[in-house]
């Protein structure tokens, strides 16, 4: 039996340079980045990507206070994703409603904040907070949300570092195709810029960018590159199977074509552009489609010195020749590392490439590393198109999790 | 302290805890609960704010205590007057 087709037909964000689509979308065109410098604890002024949204928009002043920013975030992308869709929301049997989003983390924020909070008490525990644990349980994020919507159904996180974005629509598809669920709300959040931990570590790592221009800091492929801009983000998606969509006349962005997840099993924190490349040839296989299909690649490069190298070497392997049509860029020299939020949000950036027919370009390539050099990158500037069929997008995490999943222009 | 201050002291606490709310009518001889929204994890709140903010530790056993404004001026006016004794 083929599976059931599988499509999505809301977008809810919050970027550093945009809180809605239209924004997010204009200001890819146009170049506009949205890297600020923020004061981060212990650690002075870093650079980072922090989203600009309205919490009170959706909630009340005591869920903000009671509640997470991740949760926050979630809250306020599925409820701008289900206005997007159009959707009845009241009508839908709320038990038959699943949430499914992928976090890189979550619970630093909370911790630290608390271990901070008692360290002003000499560290005498009965300073920390009752609100602890249900803000750090990795539920945390859906179970707002479906607290917020009064969703009953399934409601809980995926963890998978940094490929988690994809992997919330991922598992949102699945869930619809299973028939656990009729209704999905998927994607990925990211509170990171609110723990000092991440920046601490990557700059251990020797892999926190730095530039005197918060917006040229993130530049993945750019010879200078020197790191990651740690970002804040969300970016929720409505989906449904094709039938229930078309019954009730819904707009329809696109398709869920093929995706795969697979492990790198080789390290930490080391891609592995072998595991990489099979990862994006598996998900090609099960669309059915050939590398020369692919009209837009969207990376998951960082601006790391060696994991752009090593995703441009998996790119290379799968459409180095024989892809005329296939276009490559990448969202993160605009918004920095969105972690749990990269992939989801990066998918929506190009998502209206099927209607504008317009690539979004890679900004900050000053000087194009010629070990990034791929055919159909496109830098600096948008470039119009003769045809947007199909849109792969990577994303890859810490622990080697690699996620590629495809999207496809929405033919009955 | 008076007893007025006393119930200004948890206003104020209510006030961070629950800015959702409306304080201005609140009524001292009824039950907070059934003029606010707050449930119980409020109640811890306003028990742990007492801690940070005064020094003031409300017992488990005590909870019931602080069910009203009134009722919270009475059993906290003499803590925070035994505590400014001690300086």
């Amino acid at each position: 039996m083929k599976p059931a087709r599988i499509v999505i037909t809301g977008v809810g964000l919050t970027a550093p340079n945009g809180n809605t689509l239209t924004e997010f979308r204009q200001n890819l065109l146009t170049g506009v980045a949205g890297i600020e410098r923020l004061e981060v604890r212990y650690m002075g002024t870093l650079l980072a990507g922090v989203c600009h949204y309205d919490p009170l928009k959706y909630q009340k002043k005591k869920e903000v206070r009671v509640g997470t920013r991740a949760g926050s975030i979630s809250i306020y992308c599925a409820r701008e994703a289900l206005a997007d869709s159009g959707i009845d929301f009241a009508a839908v049997p709320k038990d038959r409603v699943g949430i499914y989003i992928g976090c890189t983390e979550h619970g630093n924020v909370e911790t630290e904040n608390e271990i901070y909070n008692i360290s002003k008490f000499n560290y005498d525990t009965k300073y920390w907070s009752h609100y602890h644990n249900p803000r750090t349980v990795a539920n945390n994020p859906a179970g707002e949300t479906s607290l917020n919507l009064g969703s009953t159904g399934p409601a809980y996180t995926i963890g998978a570092a940094c490929a988690a974005g994809n992997m919330g629509l991922i598992h949102a598809a699945q869930m619809l195709r299973l028939g656990e669920v009729d209704f999905a709300i998927g994607g990925g959040v990211s509170e990171s810029i609110h723990t000092f931990g991440i920046f601490a570590g990557f700059k251990s790592q020797n892999a926190l960018a730095t530039h005197e221009d918060p917006k040229k800091a993130s530049r993945p492929f750019d010879k200078a590159r020197n790191g990651i801009v740690v970002s804040e983000g969300g970016c929720l998606y409505t989906l449904e199977r094709l039938e229930d969509a078309q019954a009730r006349g819904a707009k329809i962005y696109a398709e869920i074509a093929g995706y795969c997840v697979n492990s790198d099993a080789s390290d930490y924190v080391l891609p592995n552009p072998v595991r990489q490349a099979e990862c994006i040839r598996q998900a090609l296989g099960r669309a059915g489609l050939e590398p020369r299909d692919i009209h837009i690649v969207n990376t998951h490069a960082t601006a790391t010195p060696l994991g752009d190298i090593q995703e441009c070497e998996a790119i290379r392997a799968v459409f180095g020749e024989g892809c005329p049509d296939t276009y490559i860029n990448n969202t993160k020299s605009f918004i920095g590392h969105c972690m749990g939020a990269a992939g989801a949000l990066e998918l929506a950036g190009n998502l209206p490439s099927f209607n504008d027919l317009t690539v979004h370009p890679t900004i900050n390539v000053d000087d194009l590393d010629p070990l990034c050099s791929l055919p159909g990158l496109v830098l600096n500037q948008p470039r119009q198109v003769a045809k947007v069929d199909t849109i792969l997008n990577n994303s890859f995490g810490m622990l080697g999790i690699n996620s590629t999943l495809i999207v496809r222009r929405f033919v009955p | 302290m008076t007893k007025d201050e006393c119930k200004k002291v948890v206003l104020d606490i209510i006030a961070d805890i629950a800015p959702d709310e409306d304080l201005t009518a609140v009524k001292p001889d009824v039950r907070l609960r059934d003029q606010l929204q707050l449930d119980s994890m409020d109640f811890l709140d306003i028990v742990m704010e007492l801690r940070k903010r005064h020094g003031i530790e409300v017992p488990e056993a005590d909870y019931l205590q602080l069910a009203s404004l009134d009722s919270c001026a009475e059993y906290l006016t003499p803590k925070f007057n035994a505590l400014a004794a001690k300086g």
